[in-house]
């Protein structure tokens, strides 16, 4: 019910405005809005990442906890990933249990850190069978203009390239150590408006949007998750040309990643 | 180690009276006031205050959900005080629990008797706190930030409510308590002001301490609320590049 | 002196009630507010957007603290009850007058009066409605040179909602000049920052080479040429989510 609602006349005007290949902030199909990168953010986390991309701004914290593996993995730590999308971050968002928009966030992100093999699960272990590392990623978005996927992997795998294992504190080992990051995931999400596709969407566009599609990709070369949103559709030639922009922006949003660690 | 004599009681205090970071009794922790730090709120604020790191934005006055909590003669104010998992030692499950529950209500009930809510029938003002690093103090922090964020969004009020803890640590009563001082000390006593009337609008305690140190408390809090309301007005002086004028709320 | 609006008295003395700029117009003291949402008066043109649609009436959000109602009767069309569907949609946006206000805080528009009506192509930009006059600027100083050198129209809500139509340079350029004002409200100089800005931008916008002869002044409706929208209908009863579907 707190649904703002986009008028029809903003909609219709990024559509035509998308049919010359133009947006309303003025960036090209395949532009990014800026990005900045605080890792640390948060002293509290064991690792910790601030994330602006245009005026989306998410904050991703991991907790790192001993804990017990599940009984089919008995050599494996525990990886869970929850993206909250605060009311405090758009006038759309209620208190309350989870929405459908936010678990689609944190499942989305979760599978691109899992698939990627992000962080070597069998390096959580402790004690097969008894004792492992639980590993929480948790995704703050803290203002919601577009793009929250793009944003929450950004900020969950910048902050954990930057997490420390609190080893110590927990008396597992006698020092506290970097989290390995094996791969770096990274999300790129279109949506189709008319014709074009473009890249990184403000909520505007989102709104616009005849279809949204989000392709993970590691710095290996391969696609590690998809996501295919909103109504609308994809031909297969579109998901090919996506997949090939996502490789691209993949790679320089990765260094932003790599900087991460101070 | 410590001198209280359990055995993990840091040093609260030094010989020459000053606390664990240095600071004299009835000195602030450092505190930084971003107002209209947000786009999509009405009104919004970020404070940093010492070790913690707390957002606040407010929306409305605007139709209120669910309308069952509509009141005819008056806006409704619903507060959200919410803790991200990380933002303390041990991860905090995600969600409502008791603790967040009872600071909303207080919180929200600072802010009624200050609103002119009488202004905006069967409206609502939403005011969300959101603690991202939390180092004692966060119900504070969090009543100062919202407090901003509700002046940014031009509501009216009859003034801003600053807010801090005052407590007894090794015996001394002290200002702005920090993580240790309130995990060890004696006494925990959060307030808010309005420094308009001079009277307290939040109030609570935790702890032991005399009646001739609850008046000192009260006195030393008062005090420090006064440091932090003029804190605040210059937050949002710099957000409006305002210069000062001589009385009124803002 | 006696407290205005934005102030209150407490034992003789007026207090500022919000954050603002103090202006003494005897015998009253007011404090203008410098943010928040739009407080609605008597008489004023606001652009709206709807969210609802009754039997008798659509519901308006006009950035005030509640929606607005519009009654069928206070449209130029005569409406049957239960039509009210086949006027206005969810989602569009129209152009109303403040008629009057109730001590419920309910919120009577009307659609008939001149410059009033459903808004038809261009787009709307949204600035804080403390701004608004700057936007117009004094005698309408600034909004006349916008469109003077921009070729857009412009119907300025009081609300802080700006319908723009031209050319989609004209409107990027109109954009940027508004959200300049709405981040640089206060301060001085305004004008001839904003026509520097327009000067030094060509006709058409930085974002297209290709020149564009902008709309002229009084530039026709768009209402009656072909609906560019894909899905082309104006059926209103589906949310916009579920239109793409028609594709």
């Amino acid at each position: 019910m707190t649904e703002e609602v986009v008028a029809e006349i903003l909609t219709t005007h990024i559509l035509d405005l998308a049919a010359d290949g133009r947006r309303l902030d003025g960036r090209g199909p395949d532009e990014y809005r800026p990005i900045t990168t605080e890792p640390g953010f948060v002293s509290t986390a064991d690792g910790s990442a601030l994330i602006r991309l245009g005026q989306t701004r998410v904050l991703a914290g991991i907790k790192l906890e001993p804990g017990k593996p599940f009984p089919d993995t008995p050599n494996a730590g525990v990886l869970t990933t929850n993206a909250e999308l605060i009311p405090l971050s758009s006038p759309t968002f209620e208190p309350g249990p989870p929405q459908p928009g936010a678990i689609e966030v944190s499942r989305v992100v979760d599978r691109a850190i899992r698939a990627a093999e992000t962080i070597d699960l069998t390096r959580l272990c402790v004690t097969p069978g008894e004792k492992t590392w639980v590993c929480y990623v948790d995704v703050h978005v803290l203002e919601h203009a577009g793009n929250l996927i793009d944003a929450s992997l950004l900020a969950a795998v910048t902050a954990l390239s930057n997490a420390t294992v609190p080893a110590k504190r927990f008396e597992v080992a006698s020092e506290d150590y970097p989290l390995d990051v094996l791969h770096v995931p990274i999300e790129c999400t279109f949506v189709r408006l008319g014709d074009t596709i473009m890249v990184d969407p403000t909520f505007e566009e989102e709104h616009a949007a005849q279809g949204r599609l989000t392709v993970a990709t590691d710095e290996t070369g391969r696609v590690v998750a998809m996501q295919k949103g909103l109504v609308g559709a994809f031909s297969p030639d579109d998901v090919k040309a996506v997949a090939r922009r996502a490789f691209a922006h993949g790679e320089r949003l990765r260094s932003l990643v790599k900087g991460g660690r101070s | 180690m410590g001198n209280v004599g359990a055995k993990d009681v840091p040093v609260l205090l030094s010989p020459e009276g000053l606390r664990l970071d240095g600071r004299r009794l009835d000195e602030l922790r450092p505190i930084r006031i971003e107002a209209g730090t947000l786009h999509q709120a009405d009104g919004s604020a970020f404070v940093e205050w010492g070790q913690n790191k707390v957002m606040a934005a407010v929306y409305g006055p605007r139709e209120v959900h669910p309308r069952h909590l509509q009141q005819n003669h008056k806006a409704v104010i619903q507060c959200k005080y919410n803790m991200a998992a990380f933002a303390v030692d041990e991860r905090k499950r995600p969600g409502l629990d008791r603790r967040s529950q009872e600071i909303s209500k207080v919180i929200a009930e600072a802010f009624e008797s200050v609103v002119f809510a009488e202004e905006f029938p069967r409206t609502s003002i939403d005011v969300y706190i959101e603690v991202l690093q939390a180092n004692a103090g966060t119900r504070c922090a969090g009543l100062v930030a919202a407090s901003v964020a509700l002046a940014d969004a031009g509501i009216p009020m009859v003034d801003l409510v600053p807010a801090v803890a005052v407590g007894k640590v090794a015996g001394q009563i002290c200002l702005d308590l920090k993580k240790e001082e309130d995990n060890f000390g004696e006494a925990d006593l959060p307030m808010a002001l309005v420094p308009q009337s001079g009277r307290l609008v939040l109030l609570q305690m935790e702890g032991h301490m005399t009646e001739e140190e609850l008046g000192r408390s009260l006195d030393l809090g008062v005090k420090g609320c006064r440091e932090i309301y003029d804190r605040m007005k210059a937050a949002l002086r710099e957000r409006y590049a305002l210069t000062p004028v001589a009385g009124g709320a803002a | 002196m006696r407290p205005g609006p934005g102030t209150y008295r407490v034992g003789g003395k007026i207090y500022a009630s919000v954050l603002g700029l103090v202006a003494e117009r005897p015998p009253l003291v007011h404090v203008t507010p410098l943010s928040g949402r739009y407080i609605p008066r008597a008489g004023d043109v606001v652009v709206g957007t709807v969210t609802d649609v009754q039997t008798t009436f659509w519901l308006l959000d006009i950035a005030a603290p509640r929606w607005a109602p519009l009654h069928m009767t206070g449209t130029p069309w005569s409406i049957e009850v239960g039509e009210t569907e086949r006027y206005l949609h969810v989602g569009d946006a129209v152009v109303v007058r403040v008629e009057n206000l109730e001590a419920t805080g309910r919120i009577g528009v009307t659609m008939v009066g001149e410059g009033l009506g459903k808004l038809e192509g261009g787009t709307i930009v949204r600035v804080s409605p403390a701004r608004v006059p700057r936007v117009v600027g004094r005698g309408g100083s600034m909004v006349e040179m916008i469109t003077r050198l921009t070729g857009a129209r412009l119907a300025i809500g009081q609300n802080g909602r700006i319908w723009v139509e031209g050319s989609p340079g004209a409107i990027h350029r109109v954009s940027e000049v508004l959200k300049r004002i709405d981040e640089n409200g206060q301060r001085s100089g305004l004008t001839q920052e904003v026509e520097a800005y327009l000067r030094s931008t060509v006709p058409d916008g930085p974002v297209e080479p290709e020149v564009r002869p902008p709309a002229p002044a009084g530039a026709r409706d768009r209402s009656d040429e072909t609906d560019p929208r894909p899905w082309g209908g104006t059926r209103g009863d589906a949310p916009p989510s579920f239109r793409s579907e028609e594709l």
